[in-house]
């Protein structure tokens, strides 16, 4: 899975598509690593927007906690923003709303995150 | 075949309180307010039909303890926790006190699991017999230690009844009480020990204090195909995923979510969440439910699985 990225000030945003389950966790997870590990070096913010994201399953969840896991280890954020309605709903019935940062929209998780992030996607 | 819940609960028994009794009282009596229910024909119609299951009745307290009943002479039982108590006293009021024979498939040997046969009364009584099987090297040690001094007055030698201890292995086929049965190894400290048993054509899981690794595709494969095609999956869904991937990983126990993605990929015809995180009250339980058909719904493919909570003196027809 190629994730599409995109740096808003010192804000990196991603964009996963389609489904992440049994057959695309393993591909998710690679292709997080780099941005991570950047995020190290960076102490900076990665938001994943899965506006284009229409199926996650437990092992996509358990990809997005130890993305989490990693990110705080690092001091680094990390938020998703953009569920559709069933992925939503599959954030909510496994509790994942709980422990990660959730937002409606890519502009109000950059807005929560970072100031000079917000006003770059706004220049964009 | 028919499956019948003596104990659901997980990790240690409850009891409702009474502040919980009060509630469903008052949300029953203001749901009652004029409704004329001035027979006990009318108010019973009533709490069966028109009161939600929270309200009306209570998943129970007692640890783990499912019988599969095959209509054959014997009792066919898996695990021995609080609900076994009540098991027994049903056998001895309804059969009489001897002549009884029963097969105990054992998950594991923890505490919630065994807490039951100290207080199991066919097994004092002489006449009956008591086949109890499991995987684990201290089977025997487990429920002769729990049965002793510190731990309990009346020793293991003085129970009545015949007792035998019988090792089976993981991942072989034995033919007991007219069950197809297989033991299949689980993820749990101490390890645990799923049982798929099959009678006349119909299959149930037994699959409790078991975590799933989702990450290694060999051991999902593996679980899938114990899984395939039951009728019936008993399920430990103790936890929230959120939960058993995080600050419980390791703890030894599953999800409703990850429940429902096995049972699709096995096709599973029903799943019954089980071994219920003792914290939750009835209402609690009844929307982990809801939420748990709601996810099967929007996730389901070309095949349904119907899905259904465990609850003390749930009866399931096969």
């Amino acid at each position: 899975m190629e994730l599409i990225s995109k740096r808003f000030a010192d804000t990196v945003v991603l964009f996963p598509q389609g489904r992440v389950d049994h057959a695309t966790a393993e591909q998710f997870k690679a292709a997080l690593a780099p941005h991570l590990a950047a995020g190290a070096t960076g102490g900076g913010r990665l938001v994943i927007d899965m506006t284009g994201v229409e199926y996650i399953s437990s092992v996509g969840l358990r990809v997005l906690m130890l993305a989490s896991k990693q990110a705080k280890a690092q001091g680094c954020t990390l938020a998703v923003c953009g569920l559709q309605p069933v992925v939503r709903e599959i954030f909510e019935i496994s509790r994942f709303n709980l422990v990660l940062p959730v937002f409606p929209t890519l502009r109000e998780a950059l807005a929560a995150l970072s100031t000079e992030a917000l006003t770059a996607f706004g220049a964009a | 075949m028919l499956v019948r819940f003596w104990g659901t609960r997980g990790s240690i028994p409850v009891a409702m309180t009474s502040a919980e009794v009060k509630r469903k009282l008052v949300t029953a009596l203001v749901a009652a307010a004029g409704r004329g229910l001035d027979t006990p024909g009318k108010a019973r119609a009533f709490v069966e039909w028109e009161l939600d299951f929270s309200v009306s009745h209570t998943f129970g307290g007692n640890s783990s303890c499912v019988q599969i009943d095959t209509g054959g002479p014997d009792y066919v039982l898996c695990d021995l926790g609080s609900g076994a108590r009540v098991l027994g006293n049903n056998v001895l009021a309804t059969g009489g006190p001897s002549g009884h024979r029963f097969h105990v498939f054992m998950s594991h040997l923890h505490w919630d699991h065994i807490m039951g046969f100290p207080f199991f009364m066919p097994a004092y009584l002489p006449g009956n017999h008591v086949r109890i099987y499991g995987c684990h090297d201290a089977l025997e040690e487990a429920f002769r230690r729990q049965n002793a001094a510190p731990s309990f007055p009346v020793d293991f030698s003085r129970m009545g009844a015949r007792i035998e201890f019988i090792r089976l292995e993981p991942e072989r086929d034995y033919d007991i009480a007219g069950l197809r049965v297989r033991a299949k190894r689980q993820h749990h400290g101490g390890d645990s020990y799923g049982y798929r048993l099959e009678h006349d054509g119909k299959v149930v899981v037994y699959s409790t204090d078991s975590e799933h690794k989702q990450d290694d595709p060999e051991e999902v494969k593996a679980f899938v195909e114990f899984f395939r095609e039951a009728d019936l999956v008993i399920f430990d869904a103790q936890y929230s995923l959120a939960d058993a991937v995080s600050v419980k990983e390791d703890w030894g126990h599953s999800s409703n979510v990850v429940g429902v993605e096995m049972c699709q990929l096995a096709r599973a015809q029903r799943l019954c969440l089980y071994h219920h995180e003792p914290i939750f009250d009835d209402e609690r339980i009844a929307t982990l439910l809801a939420e748990t058909r709601r996810l099967e719904e929007i996730t389901r493919g070309d095949h349904r699985v119907e899905v259904q909570a465990a609850y003390d003196g749930l009866e399931i027809t096969l």
